[in-house]
This record gives C-alpha cells, structure tokens and sequence, in this order.
C-alpha cells in the first residue's frame, strides 16, 4: 500500500497533525502578517489614485482577495467533506468545522466593502447585481452550515451532516450564480458591471496578490489553530491530551 | 416482495396517513392563500402594481409553502420507528424514500399547482400566465419537495430543526425561484417560455435521480 516511501495517511491522524499544525502556525501567521503589511503600504501608499475613481477604489485591495478567499475556502470545505465522507477520516469533519467560520467572516467582508465601495462609486449601498446576490448567497450556505453543525450535538454525526450539506450546497454554487446572472440580465436593472475595470497597473496588481496571499496565510493559519482546539476538545480523553495537558500545567514545555 | 411492490406500498401508505390527518395537510396549503391574500393587503390594489408582483409573490408563497409541509416528510415515520425499519428493509432505502418523496408531492406540492390559477385571478394574471404558471409550479414544486428532503433529513431531530431548515434549504430554492417566476413574467412581457422551461425541466430531472440516494444517505446519519 506505501509504496512511495512517504505515509501520505501519517498526518491524518488527529495525534500527528496536532503536533504538525503547532509547528506550522507561527510561520504562518508571521508571513501572513508580513505580506499583509507590505500589500496594505503598496495598496495604500504607493498605488497611484485611480483617474476615474480617486481614492475610493483603494478598497479593492480588501474586497477583491475576501471575496476570492469567500469562494476557495467554500471549495476547501467540499473537498475535506469529500473526503471525509469517502475515507471517513476524523479530521476531515474538524477542517471543514474549523473553515466554515472564516469563510463566513470573508463573504461578510466581501459584502461589506463591496457596499462601502459601491455608495461613492455607483451612488448605492447595495444593487442587486449577479455577483452581490451570488455572495450573498454563498453567505447564507456558510451560515446554514455553521447553524446545522453546531445544532448536532454528537460530533461524528454533525461532521457527516455537515459534509453533506456543504456538498450539495457545492454543486449548487455554481448553479446559483448561473441562475441569478440570467435573473439580472432579465430585469436590465442595475446594469453594473464589475468586470469592466480597465487594465490595471502593475502596482495595484501586486498590491492585490500580495494581500491575497497574505488572506490565503491567515486562513491557513486561523484554520490550523482551530483544528489544533477541535482536536484537543474531541480527544479530550485520550492519554497523549492529559499528557499534555498535566505537561503545560506543570510548567513544561508541550 | 418485489422493488416496485415495495415503492407502491410505501406510497400508497403515505398517502393514505396524509388523508387521515386532513388538517395537516390543509395547513400548509392555506398559508398559501393567505400569504398570497397578504400582498394586495400590505401593496395596494392597483392592479397593474398586483400584474407586476404576482408571478414573484406567488412562487415565493408556494416556495415557503412547501417549506412549511416539509418539516413532516419523515419526523412522524422518524419518531415511531418506522424508518429504522425501512433502513433494515432488504427493499433499497432510495427507493423507498422516492416513494416517500413522491406521496410528500402529491399531497403538498399538487395541491399549490391547482390553487395557483385561482391566486393568480387575485391579481389579475391574463390566461396564458396562469397557465404559465401552473406549468413552472408542475415542473418546480417537485424540485423543491426534493432538494428540501435532504435538509427535512439532515435536521431530523435536531434542536431547531423548523428554523434550521429553512436556513438550510432556502438558499438552495433560488435557481427554481428564479426561473420559476421568470418563465411566468417572460409569458407576462411577450418573450417565449421556452428557455425556462427546459431549464427547470434541467433541474427536475437530476433532481429525481440523486435526491433519493442523498436523502437515504442523510437519513442514515441521522439514524446512526
């Protein structure tokens, strides 16, 4: 079964990935710090004003990565509920209980900066264009999740209803933003576009890469730590936890 | 006894509880009209305001409707023990839950497709929408009875589970409402129903084949 020499299930176990997820974070947390900063000094000290929208369009740097890291981390959770369900590993259910939180935290920021944005841009908190409608959306499935995991009190059977759950929700995803796009261009409302930006310059870009990456290190990093207190709470009984635990209380080092 | 027997007595035994608890039933269907009554009420009687809204209000209302009726799909079978011994019956779980499904449709969701015309005289709909109508809630309310099993079975038991579900569900029912009603409304302005229909017909159709299996695969969490 191990023919490649490298244990691709080690870290599957809550045991192992404890150890590894507390090697990680700090790293992590660090670069996503670091890149943070310098996204935000080039998004908001050296990109040039925007000639047609001013200063106002300095929040794109916020918006556009929340609102991708909206989208992935939704795909994260159908991944690790794929997995789980198929290979009925424990610590699948932990990661997509540990993402759903923050994805909820960046679709709400994705929708909030876009309405902060959207008042002096198109004189408008709100307009009920595809792409606000489809995140709104994607803020109730996050929402519909979090609420039915934390109804369940067994965790093994919120896990697996939750994986299911955030699949069908993921096969719909798609068909939500399809729907709702035809929807808008049926009612010629609203008729504002997002995608029509014109090319940018290459500062903004890398300002918005590097605060992309830099919410990509911060989930990583948050989820890691989530896990990290999900595994401690369901293993709660096993040795190696009050091994750890009598460890810290009495001062050692973990 | 055969699959297909097993399905036919599934169905024709829901049915016929459904008919014993008559008030149940009509419930969910009066909140329809009511709902629909509440419109007019709280907009105003202009009636050209009422042509606007009502393939909108009418779906809505039919949507939260059979959102109210789905709380009964499997709670009475799941407190007596009922589909414990469907799960443990040698017939396939799917299919006795399709059957399930099915019997939930007939006595929640046909009932909104035979009211509607009626609402929609309410607000003055012109024949051809109230067929329109009635065709998209034909080809919709068994896609909502569908995909709202999977969250009737997730919640089973569940604190909350009323609220829940709907959180659970609803956002899943935008696609149906969105073509549902624009069908009515691209009948309304003159534009052909053709694209909509075969969209909601797109949605029905794999609809009933999955739903069944993510349905019994819900229900078997919450019967573990």
């Amino acid at each position: 079964m191990n023919r490649t020499g490298i244990n691709w299930f080690y870290f599957a176990a809550p045991q192992a990935f404890y150890g590894l997820a507390g090697k990680l974070l700090p790293w992590l947390a660090v670069m996503a710090a670091l890149l943070g900063a310098a996204g935000l000094w080039l998004g908001f000290a050296v990109a040039p004003t925007d000639f047609q929208q001013g200063e106002g369009y300095r929040i794109i740097f916020l918006h556009v990565p929340a609102s991708w890291m909206s989208m992935v981390i939704y795909l994260a959770m159908a991944f690790w509920s794929v997995l789980g369900l198929t290979f009925n590993t424990r610590l699948s259910g932990m990661m997509t209980r540990a993402l759903a939180p923050t994805g909820a935290l960046f679709a709400f920021l994705s929708l909030w900066t876009g309405a902060l944005w959207g008042k002096p841009m198109w004189g408008a908190w709100w307009v009920w264009d595809a792409r606000l409608t489809s995140e709104l959306i994607l803020f109730f499935l996050y929402l519909g999740y979090i609420a039915l995991t934390s109804a369940i009190d067994d965790p093994k059977r919120g896990d697996k209803a939750g994986a299911l759950i955030a699949i069908v929700g993921a096969i719909n995803v798609p068909i939500i933003y399809f729907s709702v796009t035809w929807w808008n261009t049926l009612h010629q409302g609203a008729s504002v576009s997002l995608t029509k930006s014109p090319s940018m310059a290459a500062v903004m870009l890398w300002g918005m890469l590097l605060m992309a990456l830099a919410f990509w290190l911060y989930t990583i990093a948050l989820v890691l730590y989530r896990v990290r207190t999900h595994i401690l709470q369901r293993e709660a009984h096993t040795e190696w936890v009050k091994h750890l635990m009598s460890a810290k209380a009495f001062g050692g080092a973990a | 006894m055969s699959a297909s027997r097993a399905f036919t007595a599934v169905l024709k035994r829901d049915l016929r509880l459904a008919l014993r608890r008559k008030s149940e039933v009509l419930t969910a269907v009066f909140f329809f009209v009511v709902v629909a009554a509440l419109f007019p009420l709280g907009i105003g009687p202009e009636l050209n305001t009422l042509r606007l809204i009502a393939p909108g209000v009418l779906w809505v209302g039919a949507l939260l409707s059979s959102m109210l009726a789905l709380q009964r799909l499997f709670e009475a079978d799941y407190r007596d023990g009922s589909l414990e011994q469907m799960a443990l019956s040698p017939a396939p779980m799917p299919l006795l839950v399709a059957a399930k499904l099915l019997a939930h449709w007939l006595v929640s969701g046909l009932p909104l497709v035979l009211l509607a015309p009626l609402l929609g005289l309410q607000f003055d709909l012109a024949p051809q929408a109230l067929a329109t109508l009635m065709l998209t809630l034909l080809l919709g309310t068994p896609v909502l009875s569908l995909v709202g099993g999977i969250g009737a079975a997730l919640t089973l038991g569940v604190r909350g589970g009323g609220v829940l579900l709907s959180l659970l569900v609803l956002p899943l029912f935008v696609p149906v409402l969105v073509f549902g009603a624009g069908a009515v409304e691209a009948q309304i302005s003159g534009l052909g129903i053709q694209a909509h229909i075969s969209i909601l017909l797109a949605m029905l159709l794999p609809a009933v084949f999955f739903s069944p299996f993510a349905c019994s695969a819900a229900l078997r969490i919450a019967l573990e």
